[in-house]
């Protein structure tokens, strides 16, 4: 599972498959500047970020800070009105089409079809972006959501077994950048332990990760950086 | 994967939910046989209602569309769907035309049903010769309220007060369906004295031309209808 | 909380507002203003005053003096809003400038709808002795009256100037669609109302001299009504457009402020 998803980011970016460690890469997030709001409220009042390659970064803060907002600017849900933004080197107002089909986001909302089951459920979030039955099956493992599991609806399933659902849906679309808003909220001890494993190895293997988390133990242990977001900014 | 093939993952998510949900089943066909029930006690005399039936018809069917739209909607709206959906980069007119197929069956089985009810409680009769006519227009006429419901339905999803402005945007924009299908399902059952089943044709042009219209309106519009 | 900090930049601008006393009038739009005056003088003198009585609908032929130009401006404005609708889509700038002249527009063809339909039925009670006829002309009115009523409320849904610019646009578009689509299946459905009498498709003009011309001057003062009101009605746009930007701009300035706080450094 892991080499595919090394392998499918190869296939699209040829020329930046290397770690943190190539000194020519270019950044996979670089926000400069950025403004973004919800309504009237200006959510992002200014936001300047760097991310490079194959690194997890921790999005810290207060609720309201804008932690969620940075996420779904970089997934190119929410335009950037002003300054300038850009992901894996393409422009967030110009190119948010090509943004969308090579990053993962989990967000607030886990985004499942609570009628259809666990295996229904990632199989049609896969499908969407042309994986196959194979990656699929590697993706519900990953989550140890074989067995039974799979064929519940995920009505019937515990807050924890929906966001591991959503999560296997990330990993069947083998995003280059994962967004991940409060991954952990829900899950218990063996869903965390299943979360750092999967995000370490996404790492491993070429993705690049942000989290926006209040667990800072748990996630700063996993990341390699960390910065704040305070009142619509980020720092560090 | 194509346009097409996204298509129909779209639209076999959207009857494999409902399969399982039973929403339509269980609430929406009850809604337009209650609603045939109160046109009759409205109406009060078996004449007209023989022959205002086609009318009745399709009324109950622009109800219902404006409910099915809303449960179409609110699977998307529910847990995110429709963010992930845009995340997922899916083709907007790959998702429009999903969503459209998957209304356009689950209008037609109403649709039928609707009928069989006509013929029971308003004493409607089917003719032989006008059951082509009859096919027809249901196919185009279903296909027309399926794009319409399904552009505007994507514009009102992301708000509040959808309930209210969805049928204040469609009701007016399907006036020529429910004047087209009424008239050319009176030709085809009859139901007016004198009617000959050739009248239908012109209307079902009608039906066919606003199908048209609207689909490639809606291919063309729905990114940034739904976009942010 | 953020008082002290955004004080002296909210009170910077006061003086030069104070100076430039921001209104939508300018000499153009005055002198325009005089002259849509005198074109609605000149109606009132020639509809009610100069041209005769109709054989068949004596006095009440004076309605149609307004009824025929509200109905023909309205007309124009819905296509004036698909029009400006189409430059804001597909022009490369995006500018918000046509995006506010097709909500104005829209907003002045609705109150010229609204006016047709009530002269309308003013005419009708007098010359058919019913206010509503259900004919394909008036019908199809009525649906246009709605469907725009619609469109107006699309562009209250909220969001960023660009949002409403692109969603509105959209159903701008469809609705002129719409225009040929109702107006054919109503016009199949039924037709009562009398033959157009003066756009007619042999090209001939079958009217008294002076009524025809007193209808073109009803034709002229409500082109120059519809114009003065759409100057205003896109400048006033303008405005709220600048309103809300400086609302975003301070609110930007107290979320600045907000995170400049000693508590806020964490």
């Amino acid at each position: 599972m892991d080499r595919d998803t090394a392998e499918h980011s190869s296939e699209r970016l040829p020329e930046r498959t290397g770690g943190t460690d190539d000194p020519v890469v270019d950044p996979v997030v670089e926000l400069v500047e950025v403004v973004a709001v919800l309504g009237a409220f200006p959510a992002l009042a200014g936001a300047t970020l760097r991310v490079e390659p194959g690194e997890i970064v921790l999005l810290r803060g207060p609720n309201g800070a804008g932690k969620t907002t940075v996420l779904r600017v970089c997934a190119g849900l929410l335009p950037v009105v002003r300054g300038e933004g850009r992901v894996l080197g393409l422009d967030l107002t110009s190119d948010r089409d090509t943004i969308r089909t090579r990053v993962g986001l989990l967000g607030h909302a886990n985004g499942l079809y609570t009628d259809l089951t666990v295996s229904e459920n990632v199989r049609f979030w896969g499908a969407t972006v042309g994986a196959t039955a194979e990656e699929v099956v590697a993706a519900l493992d990953r989550l140890a959501l074989t067995g039974r599991l799979a064929d519940v609806p995920v009505r019937r399933l515990s807050a924890g077994q929906r966001r591991r659902t959503a999560l296997a849906c990330l990993v069947a679309r083998r995003a280059e950048l994962w967004l991940l808003d409060e991954p952990h909220a829900g899950l218990d001890a063996s869903g965390r332990d299943e979360l750092d494993a999967t995000l370490r190895q996404a790492a491993a293997s070429g993705a690049t990760v942000m989290v926006a988390s209040h667990e800072l133990e748990r996630t700063g242990a996993l990341a390699t950086r960390v910065v704040d977001v305070v009142a619509g900014q980020v720092r560090g | 994967m194509s346009t097409w093939r996204i298509a129909l993952l779209v639209a076999g998510k959207d009857l494999r939910v409902e399969r399982r949900s039973r929403v339509v089943t269980n609430q929406v066909v009850p809604f337009a046989a209650v609603t045939m029930v109160m046109f009759a006690f409205a109406l009060d005399a078996d004449a007209v209602l023989q022959r205002v039936a086609p009318g009745l018809v399709w009324l109950a069917t622009l109800f219902s569309l404006l409910v099915l739209v809303q449960r179409s909607y609110a699977i998307e709206t529910d847990d995110g769907a429709l963010d992930a959906l845009r995340v997922a980069g899916v083709d907007p007119a790959a998702l429009f035309w999903g969503k459209a197929l998957a209304l356009a069956v689950q209008l037609a089985v109403l649709e039928v049903i609707l009928i069989g009810t006509a013929v029971v409680l308003y004493g409607a009769e089917v003719r032989a010769e006008g059951l082509v006519l009859l096919v027809t227009t249901l196919v185009t006429a279903t296909c027309s309220l399926a794009v319409v419901g399904t552009l505007y339905g994507g514009l009102a999803a992301g708000f509040r007060g959808r309930e209210t402005l969805l049928p204040l945007l469609v009701l007016p924009v399907v006036a020529p369906v429910l004047i087209g299908a009424t008239r050319a399902v009176e030709a085809a059952l009859g139901t007016v004295p004198g009617a000959v089943v050739s009248e239908g044709w012109p209307w079902v042009g009608l039906l066919a031309v606003f199908a048209v219209a609207f689909g490639v309106g809606g291919t063309l519009a729905f990114g940034p209808l739904i976009d942010e | 909380m953020t008082q002290t900090s955004t004080a002296p930049r909210s009170s910077d601008p006061g003086p030069q507002r104070a100076a430039r006393r921001p209104g939508t009038g300018t000499t153009a739009t005055r002198v325009l203003g005089g002259v849509t005056l005198v074109a609605i003088g000149w109606l009132v003198a020639f509809g009610l005053g100069f041209s005769p009585a109709d054989r068949d609908q004596e006095e009440s032929v004076r309605i149609l003096y307004v009824h025929v130009p509200t109905i023909w401006v309205a007309y124009v404005a819905f296509v004036v809003t698909a029009v400006c609708s189409g430059i804001y889509m597909f022009s490369r700038r995006h500018s918000l400038g046509w995006d506010r002249a097709a909500g104005a527009s829209a907003e002045i063809g609705v109150l010229f709808v609204a006016l047709t339909l009530l002269v309308g039925a003013l005419w009708g009670r007098l010359t058919w002795g019913v206010f509503w006829q259900w004919d394909a002309r008036l019908t199809t009115t009525a649906l246009l009256f709605v469907t725009y009523i619609g469109y107006l409320a699309v562009r209250r849904l909220g969001g960023s100037h660009h949002q409403r610019a692109r969603r509105s646009a959209v159903i701008g578009m469809l609705a002129v669609l719409l225009i040929p689509l109702v107006h054919w299946s109503v016009r199949l459905w039924r037709s009562l109302h009398q033959e157009a009498t003066v756009l007619r498709t042999d090209g001939q003009v079958r009217m008294d001299g002076l009524m025809l011309f007193s209808l073109f001057v009803g034709v002229i003062a409500f082109t120059l009504i519809y114009v003065w009101l759409m100057l205003h009605r896109t400048r006033v746009m303008a405005m709220e457009d600048a309103l809300d930007d400086h609302g975003l701009e301070e609110a930007l300035a107290a979320r600045r402020a907000e995170g400049d706080r000693p508590d806020g450094e964490r």
